[in-house]
């Protein structure tokens, strides 16, 4: 019984094996060879020239995921309250860009924020740009949106909200109201029900929301390129272009990827334990 | 004597058009235990959620204390519940479930004159009423632990402690035995009835289980399919049942087709037997009740009535057997043996035999034909006569 188990698991195991594995071995020999082969730290030591560009990258990838989650939690809150067939249309309401491809959804957030691009035209139309320059005396022709850390930002929020949205939703929907009835039999208001007894049972939701959104946001390459014109240069380019660009060089890109690896994972690690604490904080 | 304390006053209550409580008269009188004791789905949960205020009566009011408190919401209400699955909060250890309500409480600061300012229970208040309640139900030493870590039975007691602890005026306790094992339970619903009366407070008590609200009520209130069947204390239910559902939901009762004849006869398979009841008219149809350890066996020649056992259980205190009369099966409780297929003949005291009016129930209970077969799969075959069946078909 227990062999014909073990056995079931070697397809996940080989799977694991070659897609998981082995791919991380590789990135920590290349972080440590030369060009030519042979071992050197030199790849850690031209890192430091990038320090603005990790800084940059844990930033905005930190606004992104503050955003997610402000906006998230009162979301999937609201959404558990409503009726079944309230949740079901907007589970499919949050999912419906997710089927379309993540390129063509940024593209489209492209042609809206450009200087001539959907939205500038409308502000145009409803004058808000002459009442702009009126008020602040300026002699502006339209917004700059494109090409901005702003637009980055937005570009994450876009794309990542539902991971924040959907493990934060499917915690709270399965809380047992019988807690909640049990709160406001001690006397507890609304507020307090929400604070000591939804808040940290929520938690678990909320902590893997911020990781489903805060570590593809650091390592994101694509938003940036295009909504951010190439000039905010984040780790997911930096690291991109070490391999396809014109920088081509591997061995700094393993070692810029393994030490994002690092330190994504000690956020993490950090952010569970403080999770594991805080159900005691916030009671107390 | 004890004063009134909370009246539900013409309570109905309907979900999707199916009306589960059927206009509810009830009132509770303070330091009161009193049991709601029905079958499953007759409205026992309902009724206790009006009470605590998570659901709003479709019309009727509720009084506590003579004022009206349909809409005040539950934690203004000076009632605590302990739930039908505890609900116990996982996230927090038992000392901090315990504290939660008082946590949650403000009182007047006494060291402002005006007494308007509120303020919270200090932390050593907390404390000491905290650690008071775990003495209580016996848990010290085991404040530091999350449900989770608990047994049903511990569990069970932290639910109640937390309810207690913020001293209500009504405690609402919904089958809280339920899950816990026989033995348990036993020493939970004494030790229930000891808090109730250490604390002096109003318990609304809901099981389905008699003998449970048999053991522990000052009142009882029987309900079936939303309607209050009958309320009074447990001797009152069981020795006076007023139809045929009470008296078989309160222990075991033959219920026999009867005519009373006048007052203080009654005639039943065409015999007359004296009885206490009377205020019946003449010649009206009755349900007779006859509980299985009023019933003395006697020689066949000086029985009111003859039968043959069909049945024989043994049961430790007693035996139950089952006895034939004329295809009608009793149950009669005895400590003497009598073998199966033997004739005997029964008697009847006075006092042994209820009288009660028709009703919707009659015929519905207290035959026990069915009871018999499902022991013939218990027993050794051997004690099943071919002539049981025989008898059924008669
Ligand atoms: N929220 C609800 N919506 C619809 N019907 C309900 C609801 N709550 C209870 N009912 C119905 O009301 C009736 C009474 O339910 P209630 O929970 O009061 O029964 P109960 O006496 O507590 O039963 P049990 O002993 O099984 O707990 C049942 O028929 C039940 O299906
Ligand atoms: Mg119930």
């Amino acid at each position: 019984m227990k062999n014909k188990l073990s056995r079931l698991t070697i397809p996940y195991v080989i799977w694991m094996a070659l897609f998981v594995v082995a791919p991380i071995i590789m990135v920590v020999i290349y972080a440590f060879s030369s060009a030519d082969g042979g071992f050197t730290l030199s790849n850690f030591a031209k890192m430091g020239t990038y320090a603005v560009v990790f800084t940059r990258s844990f930033k905005l990838a930190l606004i992104a995921t503050a955003i997610c989650l402000l906006i998230g939690y009162p979301v999937s809150y609201i959404m558990s309250k409503e009726g079944p067939r309230f949740q079901r249309i907007a589970m499919v309401l949050i999912m419906l860009p997710m089927w379309m491809n993540f390129l063509l959804r940024t593209y489209s957030w492209m042609s809206i924020l450009e200087n001539n691009g959907l939205l500038n035209q409308l502000f145009q139309k409803i004058g808000l740009i002459a009442l702009y320059n009126n008020v602040f005396g300026t002699d502006l022709q339209f917004f700059r949106m494109i090409n901005t850390q702003g637009a980055v930002v937005l570009g994450m929020v876009y794309n990542y909200l539902p991971f924040m949205i959907l493990p934060i939703y499917s915690v709270i929907v399965k809380l047992d109201n019988s807690l909640i009835e049990a709160a406001r039999d001690l006397g507890a208001n609304s507020v307090n029900v929400f604070r000591r007894v939804i808040l940290p049972l929520s938690l678990p939701g909320v902590l893997s929301g911020i990781t489903m959104v805060f570590v593809p946001s650091v390592s994101t390459f694509a938003i940036s390129k295009m909504l951010g014109g190439g000039t905010e240069l984040l780790l997911g380019d930096l690291i991109e272009q070490q391999f396809l660009g014109g920088a081509y060089n591997p061995q700094l890109g393993a070692a810029i990827s393994l030490v994002m690896m690092i330190i994504v994972v000690v956020c993490m690690w950090v952010m569970n334990r403080f999770g594991e604490g805080e159900e005691q904080a916030v009671m107390m | 004597m004890s004063k009134e304390l909370i009246r539900l006053r013409d309570v109905c209550m309907a979900f999707d058009d199916e009306l589960v409580l059927d206009h509810l008269n009830l009132y509770f009188n303070d330091k009161e235990f009193l049991t709601l004791l029905g079958p499953s789905g007759c409205g026992k949960t309902t009724t206790l959620r009006i009470i605590g205020g998570f659901a709003t009566p479709t019309s009727g009011d509720v009084l506590f204390d003579g004022v009206r408190i349909n809409d005040v919401p539950p934690y203004k209400r000076q009632i605590n519940t302990v739930f039908q699955k505890y609900a116990l909060f996982p996230h927090l250890n038992v000392f901090e479930n315990i504290a939660f309500g008082l946590r949650m409480q403000k009182r007047p600061d006494p060291s402002d004159p005006t007494g308007k300012r509120m303020v919270k229970i200090p932390e050593e208040e907390i404390r000491e009423r905290v650690m008071e309640m775990l003495e209580v139900i016996s848990l010290k030493g085991f404040e530091h632990r999350k449900p989770d870590a608990l047994s049903g039975g511990q569990q069970q007691r932290v639910a109640i402690a937390r309810a207690l602890v913020n001293r209500p005026k009504v405690l609402l306790l919904d089958e809280p035995l339920a899950a816990l094992d026989l033995k348990l339970r036993k020493d939970m619903q004494i030790e229930l009835k000891r808090i109730q009366q250490q604390v002096g407070i109003t318990f609304i008590y809901v099981t389905h289980d008699q003998e449970e609200a048999l053991t522990m009520s000052d009142t009882i209130v029987v309900m079936d399919k939303g309607t209050i069947q009958q309320i009074g204390t447990p001797e009152d239910i069981y020795n006076e049942p007023k139809n045929a559902f009470v008296a078989d939901f309160i222990g075991e009762s033959n219920i026999i087709d009867g005519v009373m004849l006048r007052d203080k006869c009654v005639k039943m398979y065409g015999r007359e037997f004296p009885c206490l009841d009377g205020g019946f008219a003449e010649n009206e149809p009755v349900d007779v009740v006859i509980r299985p350890e009023d019933i003395d066996i006697v020689p066949v020649e000086q029985g009111q009535l003859v039968g043959t056992v069909t049945n024989v259980t043994f049961k430790g205190m007693q035996y139950d057997i089952i006895v034939d009369f004329k295809g009608f099966k009793w149950l009669i409780q005895t400590t003497d043996h009598s073998p199966v297929g033997s004739r005997i003949g029964i008697k009847i005291d006075p006092d042994g035999i209820h009288i009660m009016k028709k009703s919707q129930y009659s015929g519905m209970f207290g035959d026990y034909s069915s009871f018999s077969e499902e022991y013939d799969e218990l027993d050794d075959a051997s004690l099943a006569p071919d002539e049981e069946e025989s008898g059924d078909e008669e």
